[in-house]
């Protein structure tokens, strides 16, 4: 980390000073020793003006920069100075000098990086606090009782910065490894992108070509089923006309009451039913008019009234038992529900899966397509009787065309899921997974953790979520927006945004700290504000190259 | 706060919800009522001004030394009134209306007076038929008693300066029993819907029947889905007072409204009825969380006040006879000489009590102040820390939260002296508690902040979770303290932690026992270090009517009805007193409280309650608070930032630079908005508000010393100008800027945008200092003055000393043994005068040990001199004088410090181009006597 960069430069550079306290006005860092010397007049630091060198530290701001007051809090931009002996020196601003405020600074292991504004310099503390002197030299006049932390402080912030310095430096290898293996694996499904494209080239040349033997095959196909067809049309025509034929002459028998080879008027005006002004009976008149204004009819002229009376004729013996009429159709609805209905119901499809499912929905049309061929001799039960099978030339040619369609079928499918797979690794590899790729390991992992509340659900590059321990639904705390971290370093925070709104607020959103560490896990998750969630999240891709000094065996000398 | 959070509130009733849902940002009006909808105010309006049916009773005229008592009869009803009239001390009349034989008991409110006002003789000078003339003592003064009709006149020599009843508007519904009850005992008598109802043929209206008295409200009255059972009937009262020569009425507060009362013809009047409004909205007579029923007539001659004592829900009627006259009609009228004086009419209606009206003649300004404090007391003197910023938000979540921002205070060198924790800290909002899992260790972080000399305030609301297993409810309940419903079992309602009961703060062992509660040994966690605020002490009922308490309610034997405009006082009297006595009566207590009542600034501070992110509310929160600090209170502030909604940056920015020039000085937000500490804005912003955060704690000096002076005097802290400049018309009705005690004037920038501000400088006679460049200006006139984002106009008067301590620290504790800069800045006579107040900043030793240092500073003859106004104080101080600059000095030769006998030089250096000349390091102890001089 940068931050550590600049904690060790500090303490080395203390580490080469002398360890003699030299004689200098309080709060004047050595470096700065010799711009006040007691011989000679004063000169601001900013040069602005020169003072007699008793106004030093006399308790009165004169220069502007406040340089002439670096051990009083006179100046109220000014800045003082402590050697901190035993830890490390530091500027704390001039306002803290007496103001009765010890320089406590406790360890803070659970908390998040701070950030310690000093003198100009930003630097990232993890664990301490930089307000006050740990050596009480700031609290000189105060009648503050303050203890010499110093020592204590050293002790713990070399442990820390050991500890730190582990973390980094394994970090920093388990870095290097998922550099290799996000490199190893990026040149993988690059090669592998480029092994697919030339695949699926091939593919989408052998689904052409499938196409043409399946169109090849369909043609005859289709001409044997309609020749079939019209075969079986036409017995089928023939068949009808024998049965009306016979039909016919039935009722001509029926009609023919006295037998007489003929039939009269009157035996027509028997079957009320024929009355075609629907008044209830049938006169004479109208009985006549059917007939063709014939008295009566042998079976040859028959034929020509019977189209007439057909729809509407009684058979006499059908007559008495017309209830059973209506309910074949009832036994036949029912297994045409069951075809339709589909085999899985739209309700148990979540919408997160809906793209798939389109995929899905699209091979059920084709299934549908295909079933009622099978079950067309089913559904015209109505029919008298089922068409003949097909006869075996035609048989042959069916069977060649459903294989070539098969196939067709086959290799389309082989394609689309060719073209999802390059699909997928283009987007993986579109993602920014860092300078070095080291995020890349992240990509399709989750990641929880588990508060007295909630299940906390990272899932890198994709989206956070939230859900109550205890039952209840899934919050989403935000989907993937961007790497968001400072200028310098982006890739320290990431972004997830446009998740499931607030009442009468914002969509919530979550930002997520990275920070380093051997083991990729959610430390923490908070709400700073209201539906903004920050989640804490440590992993060795953020772990920077150790400093090239060792701070673990580094010397504090006790100046 | 007051927002219902839907999510948090699953149980509220539907009723409730639908109140919350409205889909714009603005109360919804319906939820409140009009006067129209009150059926009391709609009865009293009704009410025409014309000939009184009151008469006085000469012959049962008693006069005692100081009390003279006369009976009253209503020729209508023949119901007899006694009025009381007394001669204050220090220019005062009272005047008490009562009937004179009650079916029962009126209420009279008690505890607002710290004393029973001490009385001075009155003298009839004659008396006839018509009346009796009383001298009110000096000046000429006459109080006249007019028989027939009654009606009330002071005057001063000639001129009237006040007359009560003279639009026949004294109304009296006395206490009767129910017509079921009254079975036709005496049917004979008319029935009136107002006791003063003069008009005989609307009476005979009135035997129409029950259905037109039900439509009246006497006896029942439903607003929404809540009825109001009326067991005591009408008992409303009214009386009307005009102001001959008056064109300006203020205070009244607590409304969203410019300084300078508006009159009310065609509108609703003023209304006076604590209660928890939804955001608000501005420029109207809506009732909000607090009443002051205190009303200030200021023209070039006088300044008065009318005090009216009633607890009651009130409404205040404005009207005059020169509003809506352009100035060009007023000049017309005054050319023809046809002009009739100008005169405000004011009319008071309240629902129950009886009439008990102050009036306090002035003449000055400040008399009225200090007239009004020897009533009701003046405002407390308040922790010098609590002068300092405070960081608030609903809700810093948890410790840890707590502690990073205490860190980023420190981070970003701003200096702040207290954090805050709303509803969300407390154990299932059962106050007095802390939630065990977001603030397990509180005395470890009251530690952590007292380590940093830091102070926090816990919110301690007074409605109380029903719960068996809360302490509080239990010892409440076993106590029987809770306020009762109609029927006589403990009122419920719904707050906060769901359905809650309400403690009955009327009664004083109820709050002896609250108080108790702050114990160090009760209040777990607590500290010396935490304070108090009392939020939703309308009280804030969320299901109930108008979001408040039944008026039907028992606190005793009186109904809510007569208390609800006192209740939030006592909740924060209460407080304030378990603050003090934690700690054995030795320290200042510091309670910040949303309703409020007159008397309510002995006990802390008030906020104007739940505001809004925008423009407007922050221009308003300067009227708020100016009108707040004219009746007494004057430890005023509103929320940094607006409470509801995200501001923009710049509006954040101007906020405080507002904020930090107004007494209560604190940051908060909504628990939905987007986190706003100071330095989330960039580095740019952070600058600008760290810079007048500081700007804030160099004078807290001065604001200490402004609110000692307060507590000593009644003087407001923050001020309109006419306060300062009662003679300059041009003064009247400007409330976009203030000043700060006598020497600050104070133009905040609230407008977007803004490039440039006029602001008046007050005063032919005075000069005025830029305090950010020294630049002198002349006063009596309009100084056009360009700003920028980092601007906040302020100008110190020529002729005054102001004390800075110019060292700003973390917070106002680590600054205490800092020393002081002295600006003086010269008037044109070369002559400047200030004070410099010290004491222990949080004790009441000041008071009790007269442990403080109070001292004059005069610069006159080119000799700047300190001199001690209390020689028999002792206290020590290490602070002294560090610097002293004079602003509109010539350069002198020499500067001498004499003191102890000694003269020693002492260095300066003279700025020709703003005329600053400033010593350097004189020295001298802040405590002592010294004088430099010029030569």
């Amino acid at each position: 980390m940068t931050c550590l960069h600049l904690l060790l430069t500090l303490v080395f550079a203390v580490s080469l000073g002398t360890p003699v306290e030299i004689q200098r006005p309080r709060g004047v860092p050595l470096t700065k020793k010799q711009f006040y010397e007691e011989s000679k007049p004063f000169t601001c630091l900013d040069g602005s003006r020169t003072i007699p060198f008793d106004r030093v530290n006399d308790d009165y701001c004169d220069c502007k920069d406040g340089s002439d007051e670096p051990g009083t809090a006179a100046c109220p931009n000014g800045s003082f100075h402590c050697t901190n002996a035993g830890y490390r020196p530091m500027f704390i601003p001039s306002s803290r000098i007496n103001d009765g405020i010890c320089g406590k600074m406790t360890l803070h292991l659970d908390i998040s990086p701070q950030q310690c504004s000093m003198h100009g310099m930003v630097l990232h503390l993890k664990f301490f606090l930089c307000t006050d002197c740990c050596d009480t030299t700031d609290e000189y006049n105060s009648g503050a009782k303050c203890e010499n932390t110093c020592k204590e402080l050293g002790r713990k912030e070399r442990e820390v910065l050991q500890k730190m310095a582990e973390i980094t430096k394994e970090g920093f290898l388990l870095k290097q490894q998922l550099i290799e293996e996000a490199k190893k694996g990026q040149q993988e499904k690059q090669s592998k992108v480029t092994d697919m494209q030339e695949n699926k080239k091939q593919l989408d040349e052998k689904v052409e070509a499938l196409r043409t033997v399946k169109e090849t095959a369909e043609q005859p196909e289709k001409e044997a089923k309609e020749r079939h067809l019209k075969a079986w049309e036409e017995q089928k025509a023939a068949i009808r006309l024998e049965k009306d034929k016979a039909k016919m002459a039935e009722t001509f028998l029926e009609l023919d009451d006295n037998a007489d080879g003929f039939v009269s008027v009157s035996e027509l005006q028997s079957h009320a039913e024929l009355d075609p002004d629907a008044d209830g009976t049938l006169t004479e008149i109208e009985a006549q008019g059917l007939m063709g204004g014939a008295e009566q009819v042998d079976t040859s002229t028959f034929e020509s009234v019977w189209p007439k009376i057909k729809d509407k004729y009684h058979s006499e013996s059908q007559a008495e038992e017309p209830a059973p009429v209506e309910t074949p159709p009832d036994e036949v609805k029912e297994p045409v529900v069951d075809n339709d209905s589909e085999p899985y119901p739209e309700d148990d499809i979540s919408e997160e899966e809906d793209e798939d499912d389109e995929d899905e929905d699209d091979y059920h049309e084709d299934d549908d397509k295909a079933q009622p061929t099978i079950k067309t001799p089913e559904k015209t039960h109505e029919d008298e009787e089922a068409m003949p099978p097909y006869d075996a030339d035609t048989q042959a040619l069916i069977d060649a065309a459903q294989k070539a369609r098969d196939d067709f079928e086959e290799a389309e499918k082989a394609l689309r899921e060719m073209d999802d797979q390059i699909r997928n690794i283009e987007k993986e590899l579109s993602f920014d997974f860092g300078p070095d790729a080291e995020f890349t390991y992240l990509y399709s992992q989750c990641y929880e953790l588990t508060t007295s509340e909630y299940i906390y659900r990272l899932c890198p590059f994709n989206r956070v979520s939230q859900k109550p321990k205890y039952g209840g639904s899934e919050t989403n705390l935000g989907t993937w927006g961007s790497w968001s971290g400072p200028e310098n370093n982006k890739y320290l925070l990431m972004k997830y945004e446009q998740g499931t709104g607030c009442w009468q607020g914002p969509n919530r959103s979550t930002t997520v700290k990275l920070t380093c560490g051997k083991e990729t896990v959610v430390t923490s998750t908070s709400e700073p504000s209201r539906c903004e969630y920050l989640m804490e999240f440590t992993t060795p891709a953020v772990c920077q190259e150790p400093a090239n000094i060792d701070p673990s065996p580094h010397d504090h000398v006790e100046l | 706060m007051a927002v219902i959070s839907i999510e948090r509130m699953g149980l509220l009733s539907v009723v409730c919800v639908s109140l919350f849902f409205s889909s714009t940002f603005a109360v919804d009006r319906g939820n409140f009522k009009t006067c129209d909808q009150s059926a009391f105010c709609k009865r009293q309006r009704a009410l025409k001004p014309g000939q009184s049916p009151y008469r006085a009773l000469l012959e049962t005229l008693e006069l005692s030394d100081s009390r003279l008592t006369l009976q009253l009869i209503n020729d209508n009803n023949k119901v007899h009134l006694l009025l009381e009239l007394y001669r204050l001390q220090g220019n005062m009349t009272r005047v008490k209306i009562n009937e004179l034989k009650p079916l029962k008991p009126r209420f009279e409110v008690p505890d607002v007076l710290i004393a029973e006002p001490p009385t001075e003789p009155l003298s009839v000078l004659s008396k006839d038929d018509n009346g009796v003339v009383l001298s009110l003592g000096a000046e000429n003064q006459r109080l006249i008693v007019s028989a027939r009709p009654f009606r009330l006149d002071i005057m001063e020599g000639p001129e009237v300066l006040l007359s009560l009843n003279s639009r026949g508007l004294l109304a009296f519904e006395h206490l009767r029993l129910h017509k079921d009850t009254q079975a036709q005992a005496d049917g004979a008598e008319v029935k009136e819907s107002v006791d003063g109802d003069q008009q005989q043929d609307e009476g005979k209206k009135d035997e129409d029947g029950e259905s037109e008295k039900e439509e009246d409200g006497l006896w029942e009255e439903t607003f929404k889905s809540h009825t109001d059972t009326k067991p005591n009937g009408p008992t409303s009262i009214s009386l009307d007072f005009s102001l001959p020569g008056v064109e300006h009425v203020y205070g009244i507060p607590e409304h969203a409204d410019d300084l300078k009362l508006k009159t009310t013809d065609g509108g609703d009047p003023y209304r006076l009825y604590n209660l928890d409004v939804f955001q608000y909205e501005l420029y109207n007579p809506m009732a909000l969380y607090g009443s002051i029923p205190v009303m200030l007539a200021h023209n070039t001659q006088r300044t008065m006040g009318i005090f009216w004592l009633n607890a009651a829900e009130t409404w205040v009627d404005i009207s005059s006879n020169t509003a809506g006259k352009t100035v060009f009609g007023k000049m017309l009228d005054f050319v023809q000489g046809s002009s009739e004086k100008p005169q405000t009419d004011v009319r008071w209606i309240s629902e129950s009590g009886i009439i008990d009206v102050f009036i306090m003649l002035g003449p000055k300004p400040s008399k009225v102040f200090s007239q009004y404090a020897s009533l009701t007391g003046t405002q407390s003197f308040p922790p010098l820390a609590s002068l300092g910023y405070h960081q608030c938000r609903w809700n810093y979540n948890d410790q840890e939260d707590v502690k990073s921002v205490d860190q980023g205070f420190d981070q970003h060198d701003i200096p702040y002296d207290f954090i805050w924790l709303d509803i969300e800290h407390a154990d299932g909002k059962r106050y007095f508690t802390w939630d065990p899992h977001k603030f397990p260790q509180p005395k470890e972080m009251l530690q952590g902040l007292m380590d940093k000399r830091r102070k926090m305030v816990s919110i301690v609301d007074p409605h109380i979770r029903v719960d068996s297993g809360y302490k509080i409810h239990n010892e409440i309940t076993s106590k029987d303290f809770y306020v009762k419903n109609k029927d006589g079992k403990n009122y419920e309602g719904w707050c906060w932690p769901g359905n809650s009961g309400y403690p009955d703060f009327t009664k004083p062992e109820m709050r002896a026992w609250w108080a108790s509660m702050f114990a160090y040994d009760q209040y777990e966690g607590s500290m010396e270090n935490l304070f108090t605020w009392n939020d939703m002490n309308e009280p804030s009922v969320f299901n109930g009517p108008e979001v408040t308490m039944h008026k039907d309610a028992l606190h005793g034997k009186w109904e809510h009805r007569d208390i609800h405009n006192i209740y939030g006082l006592y909740v924060q009297m209460a407080t304030a007193e378990g603050q003090i006595q934690r700690s054995g009566g030795v320290e200042r207590p510091f309670v910040l409280t949303r309703a409020f009542f007159a008397g309510s600034q002995r006990y802390g501070a008030v906020w104007t309650g739940d505001n809004a992110a925008e423009w407007d509310h922050l221009k308003i929160s300067i009227p708020m608070c100016l009108s707040l600090g004219l009746v007494g209170v004057s430890f005023c502030g509103a929320d940094v930032g607006g409470f509801f909604k995200n501001p923009s940056t710049e509006l954040l920015v101007r906020w405080y630079q507002t904020g930090a020039y107004q007494p209560f000085f604190r940051a908060h937000a909504h628990l939905d908005t987007t986190r706003r500490e100071p330095w989330l804005f960039g580095p740019e912003n952070t600058a600008l508000i760290r810079e007048v955060i500081r700007q804030r704690y160099a004078l807290l000096p001065y604001w200490y010393q402004l609110f000692y002076q307060a507590h000593k005097t009644g003087m407001p802290v923050m001020r309109p100008l006419w306060v300062d400049y009662p003679k300059d018309t041009a003064t009247f009705t400007i409330d976009d800027e203030f000043l700060i005690g006598s020497d600050l004037l104070v133009h905040p920038v609230t407008e977007e945008g803004s490039r440039g501000v006029t602001a008046y400088l007050p005063g032919a006679e005075e000069v005025w200092y830029d305090v950010h460049t020294f630049q002198k200006h002349n006063g009596a006139q309009n100084l056009y003055i360009p700003v920028t984002l980092s601007s906040i106009p302020v100008f110190q008067r020529g002729g005054s000393i102001i004390p800075r301590k110019d060292r700003v620290r973390r917070s106002s504790t680590c600054m205490e043994n800092d020393p002081y800069t002295l600006y003086v800045a010269l008037s044109p006579k070369k002559f400047a005068e200030g004070e410099l107040y010290i004491d222990d900043g949080h004790s009441f030793n000041y008071d009790t040990k007269k442990e403080f240092i109070h001292r004059s500073l005069t610069f006159a003859n080119n000799a700047l001199t300190s001199s001690n106004l209390c020689p028999d104080c002792n206290f020590l101080t290490s602070s002294w004088i560090e610097k002293v600059l004079i602003l509109g000095a010539s350069k002198p030769s020499k500067v001498l410090l004499k003191m102890d006998g000694k003269e020693t030089p002492v260095d300066f250096e003279f700025d020709t181009s703003m005329s600053v000349l400033t010593l350097r390091k004189p020295g001298m102890n802040a405590g002592a006597d010294w004088t430099l001089l010029l030569q």
